[in-house]
């Protein structure tokens, strides 16, 4: 009999409305299966009643014959996301105890639909950072092991990503602002889409930079992030800058039909010294997509270099911005005060102790690239070098190219600790292929694609059109079908 | 631009985050080196090119002014450090 908590979205929902199987088995196959992962540092607040509960009302729902796509299928949640009642404290010592009132829309979407909620997932400290080491939680360790090394899943959706690979639970929202959904799904062997910015609303995501953040699904297969994000995503008032448009049924128009798509390969994604297997990969992601019917094209993004440098002005000060309301005032931590200490003392206290050193780093980036003096010399001007990034890819689209072919990450999943004595600029590097959708605001896939010599997983990224997620999830899901990838991690905890 | 650690310190001040002076040419270079990762962005041409305001062309929404809620004294109050008689209490702000 197959482990149940080992099916994805797409199978479980098709057993459920077969009724050989029931929402309560596949939510305690899971819940059994997160017993025995303590190792990983996936989950890091668990549910299980509540799982429970849910899983009773969804089979109800079922056999009621009121079950949308999502109803019965446990799924786990990154601790960004604002759920009511139970812990989310964004990674960081700064939220500890904080137990929202409300319920983030997203999640909100899901559990509408009768998803069941296993818990809560580890990441990155306010989702700053790509290897899930910032956390007050401690680090995620990736399921994926091929020495005695312990590997990172990557970030900042390290928890979401891991869970998923080791099939803890059929899917895990994630959150992307430059590449937090796109290179853990890359380091883990699965998939992760981040959606159109506007598509998936912000109300109660626990915000980073406001102007990149986007929630998304991370799965098992490309059809499970289909049927997943569809539940997430659609207009939301609470968000001022959520689209009011329609949400396709994004699993029905996924055809993976590409003949006659052009698909470009942009000439400035291939870096100095970039590993010949990521450029392999990357060329044979190409030809299987030749195969398949679609036209390969050269393109030029002549502004990809700049990505990085602009993202880490713009993001940095979106987030000294967003994270100024942590002052012990009203939620979270409140630092203990020394006689006489007043209110100035408590924000700096507070804030000092609840915030990780790379949040400290960031957040004081951001005020510095903000401050008088200073605000147009890098503020305004990677503003405007957002504008020109942007730019290029409109001028690619207008041109005919439905879909762009990167790498999604420089390497596979590099060791734990490995990075901590390099300057923090080594570890940005890391964002370099999916900042750039972030920047431009468009939606991106990352698809397991191969392995490497060393038997871990890497991921081939495609870029779409604004809006056109179906469209993008088609092109990925002829890609899917052409590499056939199986792996999955060897059980070693 | 080069930070010294008496930037460092003015910028940990307008953070509002507490970092001590031992911790502070640490602090700068670390700015430093990011600050060298960004110059970069000082060889683009951008002569003539608005700055982005929103990465998603969109006009906001707007509704009809009117109350659509509060009355949520508790909820507001339920996570505070300090909540006393309704209020978010607080060290001395003022001299």
């Amino acid at each position: 009999m197959t482990d149940l908590n080992t099916l994805g979205l797409a199978e479980a929902r098709d057993a459920l409305r077969a009724g050989s199987t029931t929402s309560k088995e596949l939510t305690e196959a899971c819940l059994k299966a997160i017993e025995g992962a303590g190792a990983l540092n996936a989950f890091v607040h668990h549910t299980p009643e509540i799982a429970t509960n849910q899983a009773a009302a969804a089979d109800a729902r079922i056999k009621a014959g009121d079950a949308p796509a999502m109803c019965g299928l446990p799924i786990g949640i990154k601790d960004l996301f604002c759920t009511k009642g139970v812990p989310s404290q964004a990674g960081s010592r700064i939220l500890e105890g904080f137990l929202p009132e409300y319920e983030s829309t997203v999640s909100g979407n899901l559990l509408d639909s009768g998803a069941v909620m296993l818990g809560k997932l580890n990441m990155d400290e306010f989702a700053m950072g790509s290897s899930n080491e910032t956390s007050v939680y401690g680090n995620v360790i990736n399921p994926w092991k091929v020495d005695d090394r312990d590997l990172t899943p990557g970030g900042s959706s390290g928890g979401s990503a891991a869970a998923v690979a080791a099939d803890l639970c059929l899917a895990a929202t994630g959150t992307d602002t430059g590449g937090s959904i796109r290179q853990p799904a890359a380091f883990t062997g699965t998939v992760g889409i981040k959606p159109t910015y506007g598509r998936c609303s912000r109300w109660g995501v626990v915000a980073f930079a406001s102007s990149l953040d986007q929630a998304g699904p991370m799965t098992k297969s490309v059809r499970d992030a289909a049927i997943m994000l569809e539940t997430m995503c659609g207009y939301d008032p609470k968000d001022s800058t959520s689209a009011d448009l329609a949400v396709p049924n994004f699993e029905a128009v996924m055809t993976g039909d590409i003949r006659g798509k052009k698909i470009g390969l942009p000439k400035e994604y291939r870096m100095d010294g970039m590993p010949e297997e990521i450029e392999k990969l990357w060329a044979n992601g190409a030809d299987m997509l030749r195969d398949a019917g679609a036209e390969i094209v050269d393109i030029s993004l002549p502004h990809t270099k700049y990505a990085l440098p602009a993202y880490y002005v713009i993001a940095p000060a979106e987030a000294s911005s967003n994270l100024a309301r942590y002052d012990g005032v009203r939620y979270g931590h409140r630092a203990e005060l020394d006689e006489g200490d007043g209110i100035t003392e408590m924000y700096e206290k507070t804030r000092a102790e609840g915030f990780g050193p790379e949040v400290q780093r960031r957040v004081m980036i951001g005020t510095y690239v903000l401050s008088a003096g200073f605000y147009d010399a890098y503020y305004n001007r990677a503003r405007r070098v957002r504008t020109l990034i942007k730019k290029d890819f409109e001028d690619v689209f207008a041109a005919g190219v439905d879909a762009i072919l990167t790498p999604a990450t420089p390497t596979s999943a590099f060791g734990l600790g490995e990075m901590t004595d390099v300057d923090p600029v080594q570890m940005y590097l890391n964002d370099v292929f999916t900042v750039t959708v972030n920047m431009a605001g468009l939606p991106g896939i990352s698809v397991p694609a191969g392995l490497d010599s060393k038997g871990l997983p890497m991921g081939l990224q495609l870029i779409g059109r604004p809006w056109e997620e179906g469209d993008l999830l088609s092109s990925a899901y002829a890609l899917e079908k052409a590499v056939g990838f199986v792996a999955k991690p060897t059980k070693w905890w | 631009m080069s930070i010294d650690p008496s930037t460092a310190a003015r910028v940990a001040k307008l953070a509002r985050i507490k970092v001590e002076d031992d911790a502070l040419p640490a602090l700068a270079a670390e700015f430093n080196t990011i600050l060298g990762f960004i110059e970069q962005l000082n060889e683009v041409d951008v002569e003539g090119v608005e700055p982005m305001t929103s990465v998603t062309p969109q006009r906001l929404k707007r509704r009809a002014d009117v109350v659509t809620d509060g009355s949520q004294q508790k909820a507001v109050l339920k996570n505070s450090p300090d909540a006393r008689e309704g209020f978010f209490a607080v060290p001395k702000v003022m001299e």
